[in-house]
């Protein structure tokens, strides 16, 4: 029964990713791609990464598409071109060659799951053997981003800065 | 300048929720450590819950007097997480490593739970600013300019 219910996920996620795509209206656009943030999200609760499928959901359904509409108030909300332009030439032989040179490296991964995977032998159980006793804080997410990988995030932070001054510097200051 | 929304529906529910929403951001931040969650989610949680009296009562609003006041606070969140590293580089560590956080009476794991703490509040005070700043950019508004009567 499961089964089914995640094909159906995986559907749902393919068919709002072609409409948001292929829609006229942008506003329906706009909220079709928030639906398959939050599909998304459902598969990522599926797969188990709690923290990931809470991000998509808050940002990805939520901020996201905030944002993408105040975008559209201040801009057209429709999709003004009678036919899209045909893609060209070379996109359409190069993308599908890429595409099959992805799953042909896809295969070197290691398994979903499989508890003979590099990282599963060695990085995964160290986490989750020794975070508690280092850190005191129960979730592994958690301290492996916020202790082990500390300067990565550091670093994100100030991507997310950088954004909102460039927002900021872009936009704010022009009708005066 | 974004108007107050006329509907009742819409202001009634704004005035209950709003409370709510920051609520649960701040939950969301502090108990990042012990579930899902973290600095970023409750960051962006509690900048919505700015943004949402923006959209329900306006600009000019008693409410989003807030979000207005929080423009200003562009850059502290990245202040209080390389503040944190510099706290370590203080205490005789490398930086960012919380176990060198001089603070008494804790042990090592309990600093480095309290450093995760503390980076965790700068990353949700930085995400909730730009938030509220990108919004108010993109509605191209005008809110830094209060008169200054000198």
């Amino acid at each position: 029964m499961t089964f089914s219910f995640e094909i159906l996920l995986l559907i749902l996620l393919l068919v709002t990713a072609a409409g948001a795509i292929l829609v006229k209206d942008l506003m329906s656009a706009v909220l079709l791609l928030g639906s398959y943030s939050f599909f998304l999200a459902l598969v990522w609760a599926w797969l188990g990464a709690v923290d990931v499928a809470f991000v998509e959901a808050v940002v990805g359904a939520g901020l996201a598409t905030v944002l993408f509409l105040f975008t559209l108030f201040e801009t057209a909300p429709k999709d003004g071109r009678l036919r899209r332009p045909p893609p060209p030439m070379a996109a359409l032989i190069a993308l599908p060659l890429l595409g099959v040179l992805l799953l042909y490296a896809a295969k070197d991964l290691s398994e979903f799951g499989d508890p003979n995977s590099p990282p599963s032998v060695h990085i995964s159980p160290t986490y989750l053997e020794r975070s508690f006793q280092d850190t005191h804080t129960p979730n592994v997410v958690t301290a492996v981003l916020m202790d082990y990988r500390s300067l990565d995030t550091m670093i994100e932070t100030i991507v997310i800065f950088t954004a909102g001054i460039a927002c900021a510097l872009l936009l704010r200051g022009k009708s005066s | 300048m974004i108007q107050s929304h006329d509907s009742i529906i819409v202001q009634s529910l704004g005035r209950f929720l709003i409370p709510v929403v920051q609520l649960f951001g701040l939950y969301v931040l502090f108990f990042g450590q012990y579930g899902p969650g973290g600095g970023f989610v409750g960051g962006v949680i509690l900048g919505t819950s700015m943004v949402l009296p923006i959209l329900v009562f306006g600009l000019g609003g008693t409410r989003s007097r807030l979000a207005k006041r929080a423009l200003h606070g562009d850059g502290i969140g990245m202040l209080i997480y390389a503040g944190v590293g510099g706290l370590c580089l203080i205490g005789g560590g490398e930086f960012l490593n919380y176990a060198h956080l001089d603070i008494p009476g804790l042990e090592t794991a309990s600093r480095r739970s309290a450093g995760i703490l503390l980076t965790q509040i700068g990353v949700a005070v930085d995400v909730a600013v730009t938030a509220v700043s990108i919004v108010l950019s993109l509605a191209s508004e005008e809110v830094i300019e209060e008169p200054q009567n000198e």
